[in-house]
């Protein structure tokens, strides 16, 4: 994820969380931070709890409208806290079909439960797709080496 | 945030450092430093910032830097090099002031301290440490006086907010209720004799700064006991980020963003420091010169009206999508709740209401010209 400000990786370094929130075992995880949970056709897409916790308060969610389709690997929208903008990036290729507006205005319920609050919903171009992303464990050992990001 | 980080030298640490780690704060490299930039277990930037504004929250600033400059032309020294006129000063008292470039542009902006007749003390950014040393060493060379450079010796700690000194009282025998805004005294604070003790801040709140022996065991203890008297009046240890936000909201400068070598006093905005009839001082023919053509630019605040928020280095266009300026400092300003920025732009511009685009990333995001600055505090009694 892109940074602004401060740099995340060196404010996450040496700052073991005490609480772990858990990564949910039926999700996919990228290495930019972002989650997948996968319903038959349906893809929906968030941001994980470390990133989250690299971030800070979040104030302010970029994402695209209904319709638009994504790519993965490519950026489909940004998130931002006081201190920091981070790039989205789409973990599959896809047609946004639903958009979570209730962040406009409550943008901190990323904070409160990353792994809830999701930010949009795509029918998935190419389920196959899913199969090259991070399992929970991978991605736990992942963010958990990289210190940040 | 200061674009002058000492990059020849290995990344330094104030004698707090162990106990900002020990707090679980979140570490970032600051102008060279180490320092914390929020504290996650007590809440995060957003509530340290509100803590400021409504309790009392407690910060690290040690990387801050101090020059004394004493001697029979200490006074003339002062007058010299920064801009302000500190013949003003009363013993026990501070000012805002700057040091110049002969540009009229900006060496650092500093606090004055008038410690006794021939005794001033200036505390002055982390950043520009070594350079302010060496350019105040320069250009006193000619006056009777002598140049220290105290920035390791001293722990400085911010106590902030509108419970700042009920919470500082705790802990000294001087009756901070008789010292005013922008003045100082000497007591015992927690047991250490003779403790400057000054009612400033950077936070647009009331507040203290106290200077304590740099030591690691000492600073420790200053800072715990410090929180321990503040915990009853909702106390948190603040770092950087907050630091930034509530200075933002005041509009109060930042070196490296609104003020910096290449830019003027007249379009930072801070005529009201200057004092052009105070005699000769580095900086003021420049500055009279400039005042007569005018300026091409000049601070205004921005807050806006789209979804989007303007941050340091944005272009600022007017509604044709022209490039007329660049934000200095923006961000979400947590007490206001708004987005916010400090940008230069033509003054054509700068009129209240007028309404700009920042180019946010991907967005076009309009703002509108407000007054700055964007949080006034209260005036309360002591």
């Amino acid at each position: 994820m892109e940074t602004y400000l401060f740099d995340l990786a060196a404010a996450s370094a040496g700052n073991e969380e005490d609480i772990q929130m858990a990564y949910p075992a039926d999700y996919k995880y990228t290495k930019e931070h972002e989650w997948l949970k996968v319903d038959g056709n349906t893809g929906t897409i968030g941001i994980t709890d470390h990133a989250q916790n690299s971030l800070g308060d979040i104030v302010f969610v970029e994402l695209p409208k209904v319709g638009t389709e994504i790519t993965a690997g490519q950026t489909f929208g940004s998130v931002e806290s006081v201190k920091a903008v981070s790039d989205l990036y789409a973990p599959v290729s896809g047609t946004v079909t639903e958009v979570n507006d209730a962040l406009n205005t409550t943008p901190e319920d990323v904070n409160k439960d990353a792994h809830a609050a999701w930010l949009i919903k795509v029918t998935l171009k190419d389920p196959s797709e899913a199969g090259k992303l991070l399992s929970a464990e991978d991605y736990e050992k992942f963010a958990g080496e990289e210190g940040g990001h | 945030m200061s674009q002058e980080a000492e990059s020849t030298s290995a990344i330094r640490k104030t004698a707090l450092n162990a106990a900002h780690r020990q707090l679980g704060a979140k570490m970032v490299d600051f102008s060279g430093w180490d320092m914390p930039v929020e504290y996650p277990k007590f809440g995060g930037l957003m509530k340290e910032h509100v803590a400021v504004r409504n309790g009392v929250g407690i910060f690290d600033v040690s990387h801050m830097g101090d020059i004394r400059l004493h001697g029979p032309q200490a006074l003339a020294a002062v007058q010299h090099i920064a801009m302000n006129d500190a013949s003003k000063l009363a013993v026990g008292q501070c000012q805002y002031s700057a040091l110049l470039y002969p540009e009229g542009t900006f060496v650092d902006d500093v606090i004055v301290h008038k410690m006794a007749d021939d005794d001033y003390l200036l505390v002055i950014n982390a950043g520009t440490r070594e350079k302010d040393v060496n350019w105040v060493t320069e250009n006193t060379k000619g006056f009777d006086c002598q140049v220290e450079h105290l920035s390791d010796a001293f722990t400085q700690i911010a106590i902030q907010g509108p419970k700042g000194a009920a919470t500082l009282q705790k802990l000294t025998d001087a009756d901070l209720s008789k010292v005013k805004f922008y003045w100082f005294t000497y007591g015992a604070v927690c047991g250490l004799p003779n403790t400057l003790i000054a009612r400033t801040g950077y936070t647009a709140e009331d507040g203290f700064e106290i200077y304590v022996p740099s030591d690691e065991a000492t600073s420790a203890r200053v800072w715990r006991e410090v929180l321990t008297a503040g915990e009853e009046f909702g106390a948190i240890p603040c770092g950087l980020g907050a630091r930034n936000t509530l200075r933002l909201e005041g509009a109060l400068s930042l070196y490296g963003h609104e003020i910096s070598e290449s830019i003027n006093v007249w379009e930072a905005h801070l005529d009201r420091f200057v004092k052009m009839d105070k005699g000769e001082f580095i900086g003021r023919a420049a500055l009279e010169k400039a005042n007569a053509d005018g300026v091409k630019r000049t601070l205004a605040g921005l807050e806006s009206i789209e979804r989007g928020i303007p941050r340091d280095g944005y272009k600022v266009t007017d509604l044709a999508c022209r490039e007329i300026g660049y934000v200095t400092s923006g961000s979400y300003a947590p007490f206001l709740k708004k987005n916010i920025a400090l940008a230069y732009v033509p003054p054509d511009f700068a009129a209240l209401d007028t309404e700009l685009t920042v180019e946010c990333r991907s967005l076009n995001v309009k703002c509108k010209v407000v007054p700055i600055p964007f949080y006034k505090r209260l005036k309360k009694q002591a």
